[in-house]
């Protein structure tokens, strides 16, 4: 679904001695040419490092993102509904695994990804510790949070990590079905009874500004946008895509007949922007920092879930092992 | 019991009949048949494929960016451009060749 901490802690701390400069300018000179950077070439320490933060964040946001959702499933309200979002939580699971997969080719193993989530260690997109409190919110998170997680994955299939970009790619085909799924849910509730448009209403309420806050501090207040833009790992700064966001989002919450909750939104003729009144950073900061609504909740699930999950991965492993005891007393 | 780190495996696509299996991602199971299994089940939830090939990745064996110049060079149109069509200049009155 997202990734988004990316931009609120210091660069990854690297240790070590001095980088080469020739290899260093050879590498830059690679990047500004647009060539892509593939597993097994040079890269500076800090380059990796901070890919495999980037990329595992994103994996564990494709993880916990699928907590929220799932809240729903069994309670869909209808059996088509109940298919289309048990379809869209797997494919945040795929989207998972196709980032932990791309994080390895980085010499970081798996166990280590998911031992850094589980340990509380990690982050993941603190848009995943709001509460869905109606079934109107799974058509909110379709549309407004996956729609901003798409702006955000477009430029980052250029991304100028190889095995990062091939998996953004596959991840962009799928989000583009998880937005429209979302919107034609806001869509039903909005043309539905005044109970139903006053769920959609509400669930906009709460998603907006969560939403318009996942692409990251403001540039002014952004640590470390510079140096991933010279890398080509970010390719628009977290202001440029939420713009972005905006401008597409507004027309499409006037078309469902629903008001966005921001009294200062308007127009701007000049730019041709739709500009936001001012976004409470306090709020983002709290969230990121573990104290929103459901952090807690999150990781404890995720920890249950996983320790629940331990006889299946015993099981295969039982299983694994007698067809190789099998084959080889066949073969004796 | 404690768990074991299961092995890596590559995974291949070939999208139709007449296209080439190709490369699209990694994923680890317990043994060969459980990683043709979660290759289906991670890669191919829209029909992405007709046949899937997993490879263990330790049995890949990969030449090393290092040596690209030593290994691959030698055959580039800049260094060989005699094993390349555009080379030879044919009038065009001889037509298409």
């Amino acid at each position: 679904m997202y990734t988004q901490a990316l931009s609120t802690e210091r660069p990854a701390a690297v240790s070590g001695p001095a980088e080469d400069p020739a290899l260093l300018a050879r590498f830059q000179a690679r990047i500004d040419a647009e060539e892509r950077i593939e597993p097994m070439d040079w890269m500076p320490r800090a380059y990796r490092q901070t890919l495999i933060r980037q990329i595992s964040q994103h994996a564990h946001s494709e993880i916990i993102g699928m907590q929220p959702e799932g809240n729903w499933l069994t309670r869909a309200p209808t059996l088509k509904r109940k298919l289309q979002l048990a379809a869209k939580i797997q494919d945040e699971a795929g989207h998972g695994l196709y980032l932990y997969s791309a994080a390895e080719t980085l010499g970081v193993s798996r166990e280590e990804l998911v031992g850094q989530l589980l340990s509380g260690k990690a982050k993941y997109s603190s848009i995943f510790n709001y509460p869905t409190l109606t079934w109107a919110d799974i058509g909110a998170i379709g549309w407004l949070v996956d729609g901003a997680a798409i702006m955000n994955q477009i430029p980052l299939c250029r991304c100028s990590y190889g095995p990062y970009a091939r998996a953004m790619i596959l991840i962009c085909k799928e989000e583009s079905f998880h937005q429209r799924q979302g919107y034609e849910i806001m869509m039903t509730l909005a043309r539905g009874t005044p109970r139903q448009r006053a769920m959609a209403q509400d669930a906009l309420n709460r998603w907006w500004w969560p939403s318009v806050m996942m692409f990251g501090p403001s540039d002014k207040d952004s640590i470390h946008s510079d140096q991933a833009m010279r890398w080509k790992i970010k390719r628009f700064t977290n202001d440029e895509l939420r713009q972005k966001f905006v401008d597409a989002t507004v027309p499409q919450a006037q078309y469902l007949g629903l008001s966005v909750p921001d009294p200062d939104l308007r127009f701007d003729a000049a730019s041709q922007h739709w500009l936001t009144g001012p976004i409470d950073w306090d709020e983002f900061w709290r969230v990121v920092k573990g104290d929103g609504p459901c952090n807690k909740q999150r990781l404890e699930l995720r920890r249950t879930v996983h320790a629940d999950g331990a006889w299946v991965r015993e099981a295969a492993e039982a299983f694994a092992e007698k067809r190789r005891a099998r084959r080889q007393a066949k073969a004796a | 019991m404690t768990e074991k780190l299961w092995p890596l495996y590559e995974v291949f696509l070939r999208p139709r009949n007449g296209l080439a299996h190709k490369h699209v991602g990694s994923l680890h199971a317990a043994d060969d048949e459980m990683a043709l299994q979660n290759a289906r089940d991670v890669y191919t939830r829209r029909g992405e494929a007709i046949s899937i090939w997993v490879v263990p990745s330790k049995a890949i064996i990969a030449s090393a960016p290092n040596e690209r110049e030593a290994l691959l060079e030698p055959s580039t149109e800049e260094r060989k451009p005699y094993r390349h069509p555009t080379f030879y200049d044919i009038p065009d009155e001889v037509g298409h060749m």
